[in-house]
């Protein structure tokens, strides 16, 4: 059971995710972030409430739409930041950007922007813990439309067959890209219907809700380290920003986005947070704390210099060089 | 006179040497195991290691080798069969858009220290969609590094440079020389990857060489010779790196090269090589650079038209003397 000053913890941790996605939104849109960007704001109850039941040590693997995860498995504000905005104290030193951020020193270990690319190497890291006998687990979290790539289906096989410690978790917000899920599958839920397929029991909790999914997770990690295998979860929950980049979303129907945003994560948790008793002046002051934090970084990753131009032709081997001729 | 193995024994004894060296080694693959491999390349493994070191695999190559990856980044060292080379279009993301990048876009975060080893090239009559040789597919990506050993001894060597390597090598095994035999090399024995060999001295032309076509040259150097050409033989073992500070000094000596690949003209290894000899070695040249590749049609099956297709010893004899007249 998550208690008044757990949940408030992670109440801040996505407080400070928000705060920081609305950064990159801004940033963006000032020109200071090249390239593209997936905003997860309106997900950051499935990272960090998933992160409350894991392990430091556990493996985290994510999509392109990932900063959330990144942050919730130990990046900072500033780190993920300076790497939008191109600079060499990025958390890839400039070199991954929006859609690869990735903090191997704390199990996450990367963003991955090839649709389901990483389902089958969170099987294999599982594989890995397993044949190690550490207890870890591996998790990976994929949104709604890697559900229909075969390597959902390859990864999901394997594991359930090798009895992997993993944990699968589908983000819903039910839209790949533009398109609606429902549109473009076969099942109503695109990832807890085809979990029968695999000898598994599918779970569709409430994303939005912080501590659904802490329990769900912590739930599906028990039985991974107790040897009984994998878990498939679909947490639906909603993005606030559009796909990616200034996309604004309009193939969504206006009082679809409206229902949403009144189940914002960030509400659902205070509203908790209040009727355990938490007064709202302690709300205000981790609101407070995580504005100064937010601007804090936004100020730091903008000071910070651009990468070294010889960095282009680093850590391609592991010897740190380039070199693929004599 | 020393003990000699064949190639396809070479193979599983190479992977058994590291397995007794290093228990991180583990083997996935289908038809590995309990059946010792369609090419009988892995034969006494599962035996000698265990279940839990060799693990049979559903036909599934992208979780093959998703999975192998994620294993590499997570402790173990992993050594995926993929079956035919022809398949590796079936997991194409991982080597081309996954495994070479991950270490340069998290800025030097991970390694991925893992073998992918198939089954390559013509000359057994399996048709176009299981003779392929595509080596070439491989070297369009930075980030992996290639073999291809010509002899059991090199297998057994350069199998255990490609295990213990930090970076992800991609190993071509061909289908045409498994049958071969040459002599056991001694424990211990390691070939460094990137280190071509002059396999037959000669003062009149060089021909480069690699896997099945190293045989080839070698056949022709011999009727070459009774026509009074005298062909220097190298053979690269590896695509990268690539060892082309042995190539000049080869042509530095013969002053003409003949490049014999068995994948096709179009997009072959054969072009890297040869513009590297324009760029760099114009001046040792005392004739244009000669490729010999297979034609740019799909292998067919009939012995008679695959012969038409892919380099034979009689099109080398005819390249050489060719350019030896020039």
């Amino acid at each position: 059971m998550i208690g008044a000053e757990e949940l408030l913890r992670l109440y801040e941790r996505m407080a400070l995710i928000r705060g920081t996605e609305k950064a990159a939104h801004d940033l963006f849109m000032a020109g200071l972030v090249k390239g593209t960007t997936h905003l997860a704001a309106g997900h950051e109850a499935v990272a960090v409430g998933a992160s409350a039941a894991l392990r430091d040590d556990d493996y985290v693997f994510a999509t392109y739409r990932g900063h959330h995860h990144a942050m919730a498995r130990g990046a900072t504000a500033e780190e993920c930041l300076a790497e939008l905005m191109s600079k060499a104290t990025g958390v890839c030193k400039a070199k991954g950007g929006s859609m690869h951020l990735t903090k191997a020193s704390t199990g996450m270990l990367g963003s991955y922007a090839i649709v389901g690319a990483h389902l089958p190497m969170a099987a294999g890291a599982a594989w890995s813990a397993k044949l190690r006998g550490t207890g870890q687990i591996a998790v990976a979290f994929f949104g709604d439309g890697a559900t229909n790539i075969g390597a959902f289906h390859e990864a999901l096989n394997l594991a359930a067959v090798w009895s992997l410690p993993a944990v699968f978790v589908c983000e819903n917000n039910f839209y790949m890209e533009y398109t609606p899920i429902g549109k473009v599958t076969a099942v109503p839920n695109p990832a807890a219907d085809r979990a029968s397929a695999y000898g598994l029991t599918g779970e569709v909790v409430d994303g939005n809700d912080v501590v659904a999914v802490a329990e769900a997770v912590g739930r599906a990690a028990a039985r991974a380290r107790d040897g009984a295998g994998p878990s498939l979860i679909e947490a639906r929950t909603y993005r606030h920003y559009g796909h990616s980049r200034a996309d604004p979303a309009k193939y969504r129907p206006a009082e679809e986005v409206e229902r949403w945003l009144e189940r914002d994560p960030l509400n659902l948790a205070r509203a908790r947070l209040e009727a355990l008793g938490v007064p709202d002046a302690a709300l205000r002051e981790v609101d407070e704390r995580v504005r100064a934090d937010v601007d804090a970084a936004v100020a730091a990753a903008k000071a910070a210099p651009g990468p070294d131009p010889a960095e282009a032709f680093t850590d391609v081997w592991a010897d740190g060089g380039a070199a693929w001729r004599t | 006179m020393a003990d000699m193995i064949t190639y396809r024994a070479a193979v599983a004894e190479g992977i058994a040497r590291e397995m007794r060296r290093d228990p991180a080694v583990v083997c996935l693959g289908e038809d590995i195991g309990a059946a010792e491999g369609v090419f009988k390349t892995t034969v006494g493994l599962l035996k000698e290691f265990g279940p839990e070191r060799v693990w049979d695999t559903p036909i599934s190559e992208q979780a093959i080798v998703g999975a192998a990856m994620g294993a590499a980044m997570t402790g173990l060292r992993p050594v995926a069969e993929i079956m035919f080379s022809d398949f590796l279009a079936c997991c194409w993301d991982y080597l081309a858009n996954e495994i070479p990048k991950v270490r340069y876009m998290t800025g030097g975060q991970v390694a991925v220290p893992l073998v992918v080893r198939t089954a390559n090239g013509g000359g057994l009559g399996f048709g176009a969609q299981h003779s392929q040789a595509v080596e070439n597919w491989a070297l369009t990506v930075p980030g992996l590094k290639i073999a291809a050993p010509s002899t059991p001894a090199d297998v057994i060597g350069l199998m255990a440079a490609a295990i213990r390597s930090d970076d992800p090598v991609v190993f071509f095994e061909h289908k045409g020389l498994m049958a071969g035999q040459g002599p056991l090399p001694p424990d211990g024995h390691v070939v460094e990857l990137g280190r071509a060999a002059v396999v037959r001295d000669g003062a009149d032309l060089t021909i480069v060489a690699l896997a099945s076509t190293v045989p080839t040259a070698l056949a022709a150097a011999d009727r070459l010779a009774a026509r009074d050409v005298s062909a220097e033989v190298v053979d690269l073992r590896c695509l990268v790196p690539l060892d082309m500070a042995m190539v000049l000094r080869s042509v530095e000596r013969t002053s003409h090269l003949l490049i014999v690949e068995e994948n096709p003209y179009q997009g072959g290894w054969g072009g890297t090589v040869a513009s590297i000899v324009a760029d760099e070695g114009f001046e040792l040249l005392d004739a244009p650079v000669r490729r010999l590749a297979a034609a740019c049609v799909p292998l067919p099956f009939a012995d008679v038209l695959e012969d038409q297709v892919i380099p034979t010893v009689d099109k080398v004899v005819q390249a050489a003397l060719a350019l030896a007249d020039y």
